[in-house]
């Protein structure tokens, strides 16, 4: 039962990093594998922050900008001019850019991983259920999570914005000839999408360590979220999170005690966390098999 | 054809570039190479500058000469990569044309590179121990001036024996390292193992594990999580509230690399080393107070290991008459030479891999505010390895 | 244009074979080390633009083959299975049922899901690898040279040099040859305009398993020559930036070239190995940051250089 928690905890996790990326994906059909960085740039400002003002608030509040304009810059800088090109030069030039970021947040904040607490608030532990506490800070990860989910299902779903952007990402070319500036639209998007990463960053900032390249692992996986979810869904990104999360969570708690009933216990132990962890991928090449798009397909044309 | 030919001069010219960059180092000869294989880029480079800075400190106490001989230290990083460290290792042997391979932090690094170096020269581990290495696969080239895996854990084992306590969950990356670990562990622990966990190397979450533990509820829980699996981990014990209903035991998790990120969640965690920097010896109290001056930062095992390194190097040249094409005498040097080191005691066995004490440490926080390791007692002394008796070196 | 190519091609494997002479000239054996790696990782990015550059498949999970072909190495070495006429055929063999396998789920799908899902394959087959306890795990295994019969002799570093040379001659060859014929020709149609080719009643499907299949075989081999250059076989080669490293030979050098993987993976290897000392050398401590400059570098080829270092040298040569 706490492990169902856990597996949550990890999908809106997930979910914050995939939600942005998806929706480049869909509007823009942009590969970018930079999107872990932005993550990483909002953890190692809000560690900073926090270090120095003490106060966990202080250090949300500036790197949710500071994703935010990392996001437009690296929009502007670089990631524009490659809009009208394959996927292949859009990996070449996001796979070099995680180079550079890892390596230069190691120039900048030095090699040792950095560390920040929660706030002091969510420090202790909260009775789930009886007899079973669950940290108050992963609690509140999955609270916050889910109040971005359903924003974010607010304004796709009820706004005007909400509006342009699932016309742009179920159909790019009739949502342009019907006078949808899109160059702007993704402008939005990919700033609110880097914000979001940040906001994982500081997020996962005080339960991992602040490290170089700790986006590139949540990375891979969102990317699978989103490809389980069905690319330029949000909708998809959120169940493909969850879904994710519990698979993952449960797999690991689980098969080694299910392997043991099969196999003899030395090599039970053996393959059984290795076989969790390939079980996400395993999970993926099945949906993609049936579904060759994705649980919840945006993409009409 | 004329593009044909053009083309041809543009390799033709990066290959003659390639050649004079390789052909340059090797021009000057008949002095002291030394190859120092770490890991620099990448997460766990942090390792790697503790070591690197003890390489920079052993340099200076010896005047920057190791044997008295005209010295040249080749760094190299490996990445974390078994193959890319064995790319360095040919590049320094054929190349650099090194007489001795040092450093090395992980245990797959260690057995890609093995082979190739032993053939030609003397390899010599400043931290992975790898038990194949200890025993059937033992080479009269190679030396573990660190430990071996199992050593650390067996200590650990003993103590907690001795402490009595009993009902052990055990958690340990799913690699040779981590087994081994877990094997050394159980070979003294007298109490009860309730459940052996392998978590992915280089996992970060560890949620999952701990709502196991408590759903276990064993009386203790000993851990081998090395480098930031270990901030990660030691933070979660923390956060979810474990530490004081389940006294945490570990070894190479709160060390010296961790604790600067972990501060306070890991006060009074108690764990097992060969070497802790207040040790009381000569040596230890000079290369601690040195380091601390010159890098402003609290040294750890691994850099204690890479400065012990080099002390071994050192007094073994001088033992050999300084000849470095006698390898004989260079080997029969290393093996017996009582060299100064940090750690109180270290002697070599049949295998090339420490007899050395264990001492129990504990996290604590110093007067300054730094979180560090104190010395809480001596678990083994002159302590060997379970595999040397399965190596056939000839004596 | 294709004699042009293959002058290109000739150009490049005269000045491969050249180096053993110039390393024995230098005195600087570790040359043969460096170059065979080059040689290797060339046929394996020769082998990825086979599909990725013809096929416009963009798989993201190449190196499971690398791994594949040489933990076929390895397994029967710890089996005191050495020889080479065992080794290599299995490690062919044994890459190509997997393509089979592989390719006949993950061709189903198309663009990005395509990508991922190649990937997914990637990481499955290197935890499975992780996971075989018996084989080393994660440490990996140590193997030897394949044994041939006398005069062969692998052990020694020039003869294998020029195994790998030969390889990659042959890859290239039958590249050409491939991507030439009908087949290739169809496979290339089909990556502009599937639709049409399928309504002209062309099987592309099974085109594109069959070009799938003959590019992991080919990157199996790679890795059993890999293995046998390292004498040693790890879970490591199968990573996902290992796959994200031979997708940027292949780019680097020239997409859809062949003759550009070749030099894309010259100048990857020659910049991994040479990049950190160069700066060491402007900057003392700034080597071990050399990829600050490298992933930098990396846009630039991906923003300027369209054709590739291929097309660098031969400006005539547009998309």
């Amino acid at each position: 039962m706490v492990q169902t928690f856990n597996g949550l905890q990890l999908g809106v996790m997930l979910f914050l990093m995939a939600a942005g990326l998806t929706l480049v994906l869909g509007i823009m059909d942009f590969v970018n594998l930079a999107h872990g960085s932005l993550l990483m740039v909002g953890a190692y400002v809000a560690s900073t922050i926090t270090g120095w003002t003490g106060s966990f608030l202080l250090g949300l509040a500036a790197a949710l900008p500071a994703a935010f304009l990392a996001g437009v810059l690296l929009e502007v800088a670089v990631l524009r001019h490659f809009y009208d090109r394959g996927h292949l030069e859009q990996v070449l030039a996001t796979f070099g850019l995680i180079l550079f970021f890892n390596e230069a947040v190691r120039l900048i904040w030095g090699p040792a991983a950095l560390f920040f607490d929660p706030p002091s608030a969510l420090r202790g532990q909260v009775e789930i259920l009886p007899g079973a506490p669950y940290p108050a800070f992963r609690l509140a990860i999955i609270v916050v999570g889910l109040a971005v989910a359903l924003a974010l299902y607010l304004v796709i779903a009820r706004t005007r914005v909400g509006m342009r952007i699932r016309a742009g990402a179920s159909n790019r070319d009739i949502a342009q000839a019907l006078g949808l500036d899109i160059g702007r639209l993704f402008a939005v998007v990919f700033g609110a999408g880097a914000a979001l990463a940040g906001l994982a960053g500081v997020i996962l900032g005080p339960i991992t360590n602040v490290e170089p390249g700790m986006g590139d692992p949540v990375l891979i996986l969102a990317f699978v979220v989103i490809i389980i979810g069905g690319i330029g869904s949000v909708r998809g990104a959120f169940a493909a999170a969850l879904l994710v999360g519990l698979v993952d969570t449960l797999g690991r708690a689980f098969l080694p005690i299910l392997l043991r009933l099969v196999l003899n216990p030395s090599n039970a132990d053996a393959a059984g966390p290795a076989l969790a962890s390939m079980l996400i991928y395993l999970l993926m090449a099945a949906i993609l098999f049936f579904r060759p798009h994705g649980l919840f397909p945006a993409r009409t044309g | 054809m004329r593009r044909g030919t053009g083309f041809g001069i543009a390799i033709a010219g990066v290959l003659a570039a390639t050649a004079t960059a390789v052909a340059l180092p090797a021009a000057a000869q008949e002095k002291l190479k030394i190859g120092f294989i770490t890991t620099l880029s990448g997460p766990q480079g942090v390792i790697g500058k503790h070591m690197k800075d003890s390489l920079d400190l052993a340099m200076e106490h010896l005047g920057g000469k190791v044997g008295g001989l005209e010295t040249e230290v080749v760094i190299g990083d490996d990445q974390q990569k078994p193959d890319v460290g064995l790319d360095v290792a040919n590049k320094m042997l054929k190349s650099d044309r090194v007489q001795f391979v040092t450093g090395v932090i992980w245990s797959n690094v260690l057995m890609a590179i093995v082979g190739p170096v032993t053939r030609e020269t003397f390899l010599l581990s400043s931290n992975a121990g790898p038990s194949p290495l200890a025993g059937k696969e033992c080479h009269e080239n190679f030396f573990a001036v660190s430990w071996q895996n199992d050593q650390t854990p067996e200590a650990m084992g003993k103590y907690m024996s001795e402490a009595g306590v009993s009902d052990v969950y055990a958690i340990a990356p799913n690699y040779q390292a981590g087994k081994d670990m877990l094997t050394g562990f159980k070979r003294t622990f007298k109490g009860k193992v309730v459940e052996e966990m392998y978590v992915k190397l280089g996992q970060q979450d560890y949620q999952t594990e701990l709502t196991q533990v408590r759903a276990a509820n064993p009386k203790a829980v000993f851990v081998f999580l090395p480098g930031g699996m270990g901030i990660n981990f030691l933070k979660q014990y923390e956060q979810a509230g474990l530490r004081q209903q389940f006294p945490l035991y570990n070894v190479y998790t709160t060390d010296g690399t961790t604790l600067p990120a972990v501060k306070e969640a890991a006060l009074g965690v108690r764990s097992t080393q060969t070497w802790v920097a207040t040790l009381a010896n000569p040596v230890n109290r000079r290369y601690v107070e040195d380091f601390r001056k010159k890098f402003n930062y609290i040294p750890s095992f691994y850099g204690a290991q890479t400065y012990d390194t080099f002390m071994l190097l050192d007094a073994a040249l001088k033992k050999a008459g300084g000849k470095i094409s006698d390898k004989k005498a260079i080997r029969e040097a290393l093996r017996t030479v009582e060299a100064p080191n940090t750690r109180g005691s270290l002697k070599f066995n049949t295998n090339h891999f420490p007899i050395q004490n264990f001492y129990l440490q504990e996290v604590v926080q110093d007067t300054e505010g730094n979180f560090t390791l104190q010395v809480k007692g001596v678990v083994f002394s002159a302590h060997g390895d379970a595999y040397a008796k399965d190596c056939k070196m000839a004596p | 244009m294709i004699g042009d190519r293959r002058r290109l091609d000739w150009t490049l494997l005269v000045l491969f074979a050249g180096v053993p002479g110039a390393a024995l000239a230098l005195d600087e054996p570790y040359l043969l080390d460096l170059f065979a790696r080059v040689l290797i990782f060339a046929i394996a990015a020769v082998s990825l633009d086979l599909i990725l550059g013809y096929g416009g498949l963009v798989s993201f999970g190449h190196a499971a083959f690398l791994g594949i072909g040489g933990y076929a190495v390895g397994m029967l070495y710890q089996h005191d299975l050495g020889s080479g006429f065992l080794q290599f055929p299995v490690a062919v063999l044994v890459s190509g049922v997997a393509a089979l396998a592989i390719g006949w789920v993950s061709l189903r799908t198309g663009g990005l899901y395509f990508i991922m899902i190649t990937l997914a394959f990637a990481q499955m087959l290197y935890y499975l690898g992780i996971s075989l306890k018996v084989y080393g795990g994660d440490d990996g295994m140590r193997a030897r040279r394949s044994e041939f019969f006398a005069p062969i002799d692998l052990n020694d570093q020039t003869q294998f040099y020029y195994l790998a040379l030969a390889v990659l001659a042959l890859s290239l060859w039958l590249g050409r040859r491939l991507v030439n014929s009908r087949f290739g020709l169809a496979l290339q149609g089909a990556r502009s305009n599937e639709r049409r080719l399928r309504v002209l009643g062309v099987p592309v499907f099974r085109y594109r398993l069959t070009a799938f299949v003959i590019a992991g075989a080919l990157c199996g081999l790679a890795g059993a020559l890999f293995a046998n250059l390292n004498e040693y076989a790890s879970p490591s080669t199968m990573h996902w930036t290992r796959s994200g490293e031979l997708i940027v030979m292949v780019i680097l050098g020239g997409v859809g070239t062949l003759t550009g993987p070749v030099l894309g993976a010259l100048a990857f290897v020659l910049l991994e190995s040479y990049l950190s000392e160069a700066l060491e050398a402007l900057a003392s401590g700034f080597g071990q940051h050399w990829q600050v400059v490298f992933g930098p570098l990396l846009v630039a080829v991906a923003l300027f250089a369209r054709g590739g270092l291929v097309g660098l040298l031969r400006p005539g040569r547009g998309e």
